[in-house]
């Protein structure tokens, strides 16, 4: 089997996404540009050109190359599942040469900076198993700046979900300008602290435009959509009708004493890229 | 109003701009996040003259090619992390135009006015738009202590922007008037 092939693959799932933004990140934000004007426009424009010429000259849309972060979804028949963790981390040193990737990694404590995107626990990898023998991994690169937004809110279970549309609408308006609007916000509700804010992370995975499959969440999502723009924050936070591009919520059963919400905040730079490898090894960079 | 200025821009041209007004510069600035402002207000002697440049709060992906460095990728950083210096920095160093992200507080609005300053924000992530207005890069300080991200970088630009005006030497402030 050749491993080098297949951490050649990771570099181009890296690389897809650092460059080329998904269709329905385009489309919202080809949609943004048709209804703001003035200041709000210059800045939806600067984005739009961006995104051209990044895909064009191959080169990160952002300087922010984020925190290596990745989705897999491991089929329980594919023959190498005690190399995938190697092969990413090989592939993501590899990438932050090749590519390149801004040296992101830095230990908390010494400071250290190994300058290959790599450290304790870093690349970011979440493992999920299927039936069958392929291997889906999808990349979510994620910036500093949107990350800084993130919150997490043990609510009242009294306040119920009016209580929890509120605290999403007033953390987004005190974000403002911050996370680089106009953003895509996840929102987890229920389970505990730490699984209220995967699940908001989770949520961003799911293509903008894209309503929750339950009826009751998809019209809460689109409360949230019409509350949020309607602060007026609007693109970088300076004035405009498009403060979100979408909302997605994602819930867990919760403990009847706890209403944990946590909030995910993704910048316009909504960097998603998906691979498949087959048992063969070959692979494919969607 | 749109303007075109040659850096450094005179006081005259700062007084000229408004909140809202788009700019865009030509000539030399500098980068500098949370650590260079640290670093520079420490020292007694920097090797670059701030004066006679625009602030630029990033942290650049270059790529070093024959020997020469290029910008990868170059969008603005959270400016509020610069908060609290950038009062203190623009009195030592006479820096007349910030550019930026997400605003900044009350310290540095009134010090861009006693200094006669601007602010001004450029398109968050727009990192591949702002390598292509970068000429040349002359220069970089303190990259072995501080890396990539957060060395000063002497970037020369032609036609920077478009830049927009978000708090000019007049009080005024995009930001405080949303929040209203």
């Amino acid at each position: 089997m050749n491993f080098e092939d297949i951490e050649q693959g990771i570099v181009e799932l890296i690389r897809k996404a650092e460059t080329e933004l998904p269709d329905d990140v385009i489309k919202a934000l080809k949609k943004a540009n048709r209804i703001e004007e003035g200041v709000a426009k210059t800045q939806i424009e600067a984005i739009l050109k961006n995104i051209d010429l990044a895909k064009e000259s191959k080169r990160p849309m952002c300087q922010d190359t984020g925190i290596q972060t990745f989705f897999v979804k491991v089929g329980i028949d594919f023959p190498y599942i005690n190399k995938l963790k190697n092969i990413i981390n090989n592939g993501v040193k590899k990438g932050t040469k090749e590519i390149p990737l801004r040296p992101n990694t830095v230990d908390p404590f010494l400071g250290i900076n190994h300058k290959d995107n790599t450290g304790d626990q870093i690349p970011y990898i979440t493992w999920d198993f299927t039936e069958g023998s392929d291997v889906l991994i999808t990349a979510l690169p994620k910036g500093g700046g949107s990350e800084n937004m993130s919150k997490l809110g043990m609510l009242k279970p009294g306040v119920g979900i009016e209580g929890v549309k509120d605290f999403v609408v007033d953390e987004m308006i005190k974000a403002a300008g911050n996370p680089c609007p106009p953003t895509v916000v996840g929102v987890g509700i229920g389970g505990g602290a730490d699984l209220s804010l995967k699940l908001g992370k989770k949520a961003l995975l799911r293509p903008v435009g894209e309503r929750h499959k339950y009826k009751t969440i998809a019209s809460i999502e689109e409360e949230l959509i019409e509350r949020i723009n309607e602060s007026g924050i609007g693109p970088m936070g300076l004035g405009g009708k498009t403060t979100v591009l979408d909302v997605h919520i994602e819930k867990a059963h919760r403990h009847p004493a706890s209403l944990p919400v946590g909030i995910a905040v993704q910048c316009w730079a909504d960097r998603r890229a998906h691979m498949i490898i087959h048992k063969d090894g070959s692979w494919k960079v969607r | 109003m749109e303007y075109h200025l040659n850096l450094p821009a005179s006081k005259e041209e700062i007084k000229k701009l408004k909140i809202r007004d788009v700019i865009y510069v030509t000539g030399e600035i500098f980068t500098a996040r949370d650590e260079a402002h640290h670093m520079m207000l420490e020292k007694d002697k920097i090797p670059f003259d701030p004066s006679k440049m625009a602030l630029f709060h990033c942290g650049p992906l270059m790529k070093k090619e024959k020997n020469k460095w290029q910008v990868v990728s170059a969008g603005p950083t959270t400016s509020s992390r610069m908060e609290i210096f950038e009062d203190k920095f623009l009195e030592k160093f006479g820096t007349n135009i910030i550019i930026g992200k997400g605003g900044m507080g009350e310290r540095t609005e009134k010090a861009l006015q006693k200094f006669t300053g601007v602010y001004t924000a450029y398109t968050g992530g727009a990192g591949a738009l702002a390598a292509d207005k970068v000429e040349e890069v002359p220069g970089v300080y303190w990259l072995e202590e501080l890396g990539m991200p957060e060395a000063a970088w002497i970037f020369k630009v032609k036609e920077f922007g478009p830049l927009v005006v978000a708090i000019d030497s007049h009080g005024g402030s995009i930001y405080n008037e949303l929040k209203k």
